[in-house]
């Protein structure tokens, strides 16, 4: 991911009840939740939680509901207090904010989107969008210009003097999207943005959300209590239960090495061949160059016991793949390689996802090359190892519950 | 065995005394602003002549987007002025609109403050209760102690008797904005005044209205009371006709009250009306 942490916490606690502070040094004894609940009547929603989230990456919190991510995210922006821990941002300790700081905070640096979306009824679209920059005191054209642009980002620059009754359910959302970007934050706290929203629009402000992240690499905080939606777009995901963290970690990591059984069993049903992508399964291809001729490719493929190989320049650039029968033909005839190289070869990108590239491996005779935007070679996917990726799905579903 | 009477009313009076005493210079205070504001709208009500209130207040009521009501407007005053209660009428107006003005400029506020905090609340809604059930007659005896006889008198026991609904239902609007939006308003740092003005009070708006309408139904309410400490206007009119058993003179005055508060309520009530439409 990226070195340079925009958001940590360590050791973030939020309690509800009469006394907190009682409730957390049993707590810090080593008394469970549910024994905390039993006999003081205390809510442990936040249970020491230590994460750090850097630059640039979208970081999913994922639980079930009554997990605590909600009041998790609130201690962020500190709408809800902590109880105790502390939580940084850029590096400083909000705790210790006075209230002018923590206003040029929420103000500048962290925005947030909700889950039913929380547009103000009484003010068009563009006034909602202008709010954050109304309560910094901007200026009124200045700020009308940001709105604009903001509503440009998200596709409602024509809606911008409607009321947000008059919008369906997912431009709503996209009008809390663009009030939350107005401000130009660092950071962008979503809480269940997606939620309220209808399956196929949710897909859809999935792919936007990507979209935009990939042109303006905000630091963004996902609150969400759907695995897929988690799996989509987390660059890494938290995954909450009872208030704390189960496991931290890349969804192929969550996939691939759950921390515990409860992590295994959230993730049991999931379809990997849906998140698993080329890049996880692809295997050190074998390759040579031009320059090599055809007796040394030959030798190669005969150490290797494959019956192809592929041909790249000095930078590794796919050039494309000899046979090891057209091979030894030319080694007869004493042509060079350059002549017999095949250069229609079917190419797959990293990200590609298991499921398109199981029909494609099947439909070549040769291991499907996996290169870059560059048309650099980055490794062969073979039918065997797709099939593995795959069968591990069906394990996991054997030893679910 | 008796037990003695507490003297209750002994101590009433007693404290009246005291407050008349210590604080006469402030209660000569506020009679004359109370006093100099009737006479200021009764000055501008009379000033002019009839026809062109009539039509003012026509053209006021088409304005507020209903025809029928304004020909209502139109027909009610000109009845009102055909059996010459035009002058009585008018300074009724003016108390009306002082007493709720001044319901207005102190009950906002007071109802912001109870929505603020529960403890205000708490300590609020009981006096509200208080008032709004006491007799509005037994208001007129501390009122004439303090500020003597004639309108300003009247005014203040209008006020105290019309409040209540202003300060309600300014809290219980502010209360009724969703806590979601408060949370959305809270996380782009907001202070608390930014939230009770760009969010809190256009969202109440509509409930706050609804209170003032009462508010200026129920000091027109009080208009006929107001009359017995020396009060004028129309009000006067009809406990005259009371006490003299003049049956038709009293029905007239009567009906001018009607047209008025029927006037009143449907202007306020439209107001309310054109800003659900925004």
């Amino acid at each position: 991911m990226s070195v340079k942490p925009v958001i940590e916490t360590r050791n973030a606690t939020k309690i509800f009840g009469r006394d907190p502070q009682r409730a957390l040094a049993l707590l810090q004894q080593g008394w469970s939740k549910e024994r905390i609940l039993r006999e003081t009547g205390m809510t442990v929603a936040v249970n020491r939680v230590s994460l750090s989230i850097g630059e640039g990456e979208i970081f999913v919190i994922m639980g079930l509901s009554g997990s605590g991510k909600s009041t998790l995210v609130r201690l962020l922006n500190r709408l809800i207090e902590p109880t105790d821990g502390e939580v940084l941002i850029h590096g400083r300790d909000i705790m210790r904010m006075d209230k002018r700081q923590l206003l040029t905070l929420r103000r500048k640096t962290i925005s947030m989107v909700f889950q039913r979306f929380a547009l103000f009824p009484h003010r068009t679209v563009a006034e909602n969008v202008e709010y954050g920059l109304e309560v910094q005191g901007v200026p009124k054209k200045e700020r009308r210009e940001r709105a604009r642009q903001a509503l440009e980002m998200v596709g409602l620059a024509d809606w911008a003097d409607r009321m947000p009754h008059e919008l369906s359910g997912g431009m709503q959302q996209r009008v809390g999207i663009a009030r939350a970007l107005a401000v130009d934050p660092d950071v962008l706290l979503m809480d269940e943005a997606f939620s309220a929203l209808d399956p196929l629009i949710r897909r859809e402000m999935q792919d936007e959300l990507l979209d935009l992240q990939s042109k303006m690499q905000k630091t963004i905080v996902f609150i969400t209590h759907d695995l897929d939606e988690a799996l989509r777009i987390g660059d890494r995901i938290a995954l909450m239960r009872d208030g704390a963290i189960e496991q931290i970690g890349t969804p192929e990591e969550i996939l691939t090495r759950p921390a515990n059984d409860y992590v295994k069993r959230f993730v049991a049903d999931v379809d990997l061949s849906k998140v698993l992508t080329a890049a996880h399964v692809m295997i050190r291809p074998e390759m040579i160059t031009p320059e090599r001729g055809p007796r040394v490719a030959l030798q190669l493929m005969r150490e290797r016991g494959i019956s192809n190989i592929y041909v790249v320049d000095k930078n590794k650039r796919l050039i494309g793949a000899v046979t090891a029968e057209k091979a030894s033909q030319a080694a007869g005839e004493g042509r060079p390689l350059d002549e017999i190289i095949d250069r229609n070869v079917e190419t797959v990108r990293p990200d590609t996802l298991l499921n398109e590239l199981f029909e494609k491996v099947s439909n070549v005779r040769i291991p499907l090359a996996v290169t870059d935007d560059g048309g650099k070679l980055l490794g062969i996917v073979i039918r065997g190892s797709v099939l593995a990726a795959l069968a591990g799905t069906r394990e996991k579903e054997g030893d679910g519950p | 065995m008796t037990v003695p009477k507490i003297p209750l009313g002994e101590w009433i009076e007693r404290g009246t005394d005291w407050l008349d005493a210590s604080f006469g210079p402030l209660f000569d205070g506020i009679k004359s602003v109370i006093g100099g504001l009737v006479g200021f709208f009764e000055w501008v009500l009379l000033s002019g002549p009839a026809w062109l209130w009539m039509v003012l207040f026509a053209a006021l009521a088409w304005w507020l987007g209903r025809w029928k009501f304004a020909v209502f407007t139109l027909l009610g005053l000109g009845l009102i002025l055909n059996l010459g209660y035009w002058d009585p009428t008018m300074k009724t107006l003016a108390m009306v609109v002082t007493a709720a003005l001044i319901s207005v400029l102190l009950g906002v506020p007071i109802g912001i403050l109870c929505s603020r905090s529960n403890a205000v609340q708490n300590i609020v809604t009981p006096i509200l209760d208080f008032m709004q059930t006491m007799p509005a007659f037994v208001y007129l005896i501390p009122a004439v102690t303090f500020f003597s006889l004639g309108v300003v008198p009247g005014v203040i026991a209008s006020v105290i008797f019309a409040i209540p609904p202003t300060i309600r239902l300014t809290n219980l609007g502010i209360r009724q904005v969703p806590g979601e939006l408060m949370e959305a308003a809270s996380a782009f740092g907001s202070t608390s005044l930014q939230k009770l003005v760009k969010l809190q009070l256009p969202l109440a708006l509509p409930t706050i209205l609804a209170g003032i309408n009462q508010t200026i139904m129920l000091s027109l309410s009080m208009v006929v009371f107001a009359s017995m400490i020396g009060a004028q206007g129309v009000g006067a009119v009809v406990y005259k006709a009371v006490t003299q058993v003049k049956i038709g003179e009293g029905f007239e005055a009567g009906l001018a009250i009607v047209i008025l508060a029927i006037m009143l309520d449907r202007l306020t009530q439209n107001i309310l009306k054109t800003k659900r439409k925004v």
